[in-house]
């Protein structure tokens, strides 16, 4: 259980959408504190991948298993009703358009799966949404409603959401690619200082330069496969594939290249 | 003979108890009609099929038949059941069901529009399905609903006037024993109006302090 390696592994995972195949036979690790970006073209399962980590999009065949646990595990519905929800609530995820609650002020968003799930009194989750909320630089913002913030506010809130259940892993779908440029740095500013935090992180990108900057390893993805993967270093600067050339040699920024 | 409204002051204690039990019969009709409009708006959608088709039948019978009829079978039908219920009682389980059943058509509608991100997100936190559609699906669709809710409980305040007729002494009602007296019924029937009238301004201002209460929310 407590093997840093491997501390998520996907085996063998298969994806299909009647005869769509979107994931094929994909295999992959990532140790504990590790972070890792998955690059690649539109329509190459990075989603699916990521959102079969939690059992969001179900596998068609293959394993998921987070520290020791099985999480996309075999069981008959009601049992594994609640086998997910223990499991979901270690895995913290954000998505492109940050689904935060909007009939909820940002305090209820931070507070109420850890109010319904872990049953904490209204005291320790005002301390919750104000530590995470302090985490991210939205303390001021505590008692607004998400129509009231910006693109990247509402991102930093919704990164606050998945920590205050306080995960062992984040998982993140292109948490940027919704905002205006000048509110992205904000939120990569959260993303990185969760990293020197030692989070594990799977982070889904278009942003090349900061998957170079934060992450300790680039996964490539093309037509549902990994077809290259190694540190940022090599990947962006040596890439063996062809395809990883192609891709790149259009997605690089001109400081990258 | 000219119109005189002089005598309706002399009906003052009529005219009130009248008018508060018109907003009795609104009131617990509309709650009745709210609370069971989500509930089978919830049954409609997620129930498994041998709850759904009894359901399906009770909306049709209360969509396809007048209001009036359905009084009369809940008044004096059920006495032949053993059940024989307060006019009161009867009246608002008449108004509440038939107008749950309305809301409960724009309730699903609503719930069924709720971005698919929110339950996503709500089950990534690790809440359950319940849950997620307790705390953070039905009450952005019952938000969403407010507006034509509100509408349809205008239009239950208009229709309480039907429960005269099972003898609850509302506002209608109470104009006609008036009338009776004093054969008045022009004085009598444009002060119910005018009551009618106020009670709907009352409601309306209710409905916009909701949704003023509710803008930031979307
Ligand atoms: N629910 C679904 N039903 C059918 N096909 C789907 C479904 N979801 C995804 N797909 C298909 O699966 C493939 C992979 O989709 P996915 O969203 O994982 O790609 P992606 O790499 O995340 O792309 P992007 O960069 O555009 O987000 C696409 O061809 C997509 O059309
Ligand atoms: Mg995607």
């Amino acid at each position: 259980m407590s093997d840093p390696h491997k501390f998520l592994e996907i085996r063998h995972a298969q994806k299909a959408y009647g005869q769509l195949e979107v994931l094929k036979d994909i295999s992959m690790t990532v140790d504990r504190g590790e972070i890792v970006a998955i690059i690649g073209p539109s329509g190459s399962g990075k989603s699916t991948l990521l959102r079969a980590i939690n059992d969001l999009d179900p596998l068609t065949s293959g394993e998921v298993i987070l520290d020791g646990v099985q999480v996309n595990k075999d069981l008959p519905h009601r049992q594994y009703e609640k086998h997910i929800n223990q499991m979901r609530q270690q895995v913290g995820m954000v998505f492109q358009h940050f689904n935060l609650f909007p009939h909820l002020s940002v305090r209820d968003n931070v507070t109420l799966a850890p109010k319904m799930l872990k049953g904490i009194s209204d005291a320790e989750a005002d301390k919750l949404a104000e530590q995470q909320l302090a985490h991210v630089g939205m303390s001021e913002r505590i008692d607004y409603y998400p129509s009231q913030l910006s693109g990247g506010q509402k991102q930093r809130v919704a990164i606050a959401r998945a920590l205050a259940m306080n995960p062992k892993l984040m998982l993140f779908d292109e948490a940027t690619s919704a905002l205006d440029p000048e509110l992205v740095e904000d939120v990569n500013l959260v993303m990185k200082r969760l990293a020197e935090e030692d989070m594990t992180m799977v982070i889904v990108t278009h942003e090349m330069d900061f998957a170079a900057s934060v992450c300790d390893r680039v996964l490539f993805m093309d037509g549902g496969v990994v077809v290259e993967e190694g540190p940022p270093d090599v990947i962006f600067k040596n890439p063996t594939q062809e395809r990883t050339r192609a891709f790149l040699s259009k997605h690089l920024s001109n400081v990258q290249k | 003979m000219g119109l005189d409204f002089s005598v309706v002051p002399g009906f003052l204690d009529t005219i009130l108890l009248g008018g508060l039990w018109t907003i009795a019969v609104t009131v617990a009709s509309a709650l009745l009609s709210f609370f069971g409009g989500i509930l089978l708006a919830v049954i409609a959608l997620y129930a498994p099929l041998v709850i759904r088709l009894p359901f399906r039948f009770f909306a049709w019978l209360f969509m396809g038949t007048p209001l009036l009829l359905q009084l009369f079978l809940i008044y004096f039908g059920l006495v032949e059941l053993g059940i024989d219920l307060p006019a009161f009682v009867a009246g608002v389980i008449g108004l509440g069901l038939h107008f749950a059943v309305y809301s409960s058509e724009l309730i699903q509608t609503a719930i069924v529009a709720v971005d698919k991100g929110q339950m996503e997100a709500a089950r990534t936190l690790g809440l359950s399905r319940g849950q997620s559609l307790r705390r953070i699906v039905i009450p952005q669709a019952v938000r969403d609903v407010i507006p034509p809710i509100g509408n349809n409980m205008i239009a239950l305040l208009k229709d309480s006037a039907l429960v005269s007729v099972i003898g609850v002494s509302e506002l209608t009602l109470s104009s006609q024993l008036a009338i009776g007296r004093t054969y008045r019924p022009f004085e009598f029937y444009a002060t119910a109006a005018v009551r009618y009238y106020f009670i709907n301004l009352g409601m309306e201002a209710v409905l916009r302090r909701i949704e003023r209460k509710t803008a930031l929310s979307r």
